[in-house]
């Protein structure tokens, strides 16, 4: 059954991350991009762990962590930049 | 595999993905940005929350003992995402972006 | 600046603890005792740049919380999937101001985070004198309905655990 499912859920998440990244190049403001780049991040996580399962294979998470740690730094990064014009004040 | 476990799986992996593509199409579709947040910060959070739940079935099925490695990953973006999504709201405000002309009640001045 | 303690923060020290033995994925006695060393370090090196914890006086309270939190998170969800596939033209977003009778801290962020994640609610800015939040919500009918239901959903009970107030 995995096998019919996987490639059922990697259609919808390739469709949701090309919507995203349609509103990364359209959005017509600064934190629409930002918004935009935070859920690619996450949904390139959900795709890691999920390309995890397809090939059975353990060794995903330590990116998929890694993403997630670092994403939330980069779009808190660049918030702030946004809003205060410097990042470390 | 035991096939109801195989079918456990399968529905969570169907309910994470579905969820985030309904985030996305938040993301695409909804008029203003306010609006536009709704979709990521909730829904594109559960869907990863339904991916992290299906691997732990399946790798604890599969025999090599429970790891509760994955849930780590559901909960970082379970404390990260409101975070996110308030800075991006107050830079948002502060920007003065155009707000959809049904919105009732006004943002405040940063 | 405050006395240095030995153990400053108990419950962040054991958070640490459980975090280690989770990201090593092994339950051998020797990440046990490198995660207590790291939970004990941790805290005392940056006891400087934490806040004072609240006391928690309802403990069970607060766990109970916490997992109709988790099914409030799936209806939201749920609901929103639903307001973004019907027709955009009937959405009414709204900005509403909720005002707070919390004062701690931890229990704000965790009233705003919780704000956040569920009915089709943003909390997008906190007032200077931390007795507004302002919320934005996606489709709203009543805002009457919706400052009560907050305020006795996810206030009330949250209240009840960090009785920090003067009472």
């Amino acid at each position: 059954m995995l096998d019919y499912v996987i490639p059922v859920c990697l259609v919808f998440m390739g469709m949701a991350l090309s919507l995203t990244v349609a509103r990364l190049i359209k959005g017509p403001d600064m934190p629409d991009r930002i918004l935009a780049l935070d859920t690619l991040y996450i949904n390139a996580i959900a795709l890691l762990v999920l390309f995890g399962i397809w090939l059975s294979s353990d060794l995903y998470f330590e990116a998929a962590l890694l993403i997630a740690v670092m994403g939330f730094i980069g779009t808190v990064a660049v918030t702030k930049y946004l809003l205060r014009g410097d990042i470390i004040e | 595999m035991n096939i109801w476990i195989e079918g456990l799986v399968s529905f969570f992996l169907l309910a994470g993905s579905l969820f985030a593509f309904v985030g996305a199409l938040g993301l695409y579709r909804l008029p203003d940005f306010f609006m536009r947040l709704h979709g990521p910060t909730k829904s594109t959070t559960l869907g990863v929350g339904g991916m992290v739940i299906a691997s732990l079935i399946y790798f604890g099925a599969r025999g090599e003992g429970i790891s509760f490695h994955e849930l780590l990953i559901t909960l970082f973006l379970f404390i990260t995402a409101p975070v996110s999504a308030h800075m991006l709201a107050k830079a948002a405000m502060q920007q003065k972006l155009r707000i959809n002309e049904n919105t009732s009640g006004k943002p405040w001045d940063q | 600046m405050k006395p240095r303690h030995f153990l400053p923060h108990p419950l962040l020290s054991l958070c640490l603890m459980v975090v280690w033995v989770l990201l090593a994925n092994d339950m051998s006695l020797g990440n046990w005792v490198m995660g207590a060393i790291l939970g004990w370090l941790i805290p005392l090196l940056t006891q400087v740049f934490w806040i004072t914890p609240p006391r928690i006086y309802k403990p069970f309270k607060l766990c109970w919380f916490f997992l109709r939190i988790i099914g409030d998170i799936i209806l939201a969800n749920l609901e929103v999937a639903k307001l973004i596939l019907g027709p955009q033209s009937k959405l009414r977003p709204a900005f509403v101001e909720i005002p707070m009778l919390l004062e701690d801290d931890l229990a704000l962020t965790m009233l705003a985070s919780i704000i956040s994640l569920t009915p089709g609610t943003v909390s997008a800015d906190l007032s200077d004198d931390r007795k507004m939040l302002l919320v934005h919500t996606l489709d709203v009918k009543d805002e009457a309905h919706l400052i009560t239901e907050i305020k006795t959903r996810y206030e009330a009970p949250l209240l009840e655990v960090f009785t920090c107030s003067t009472t």
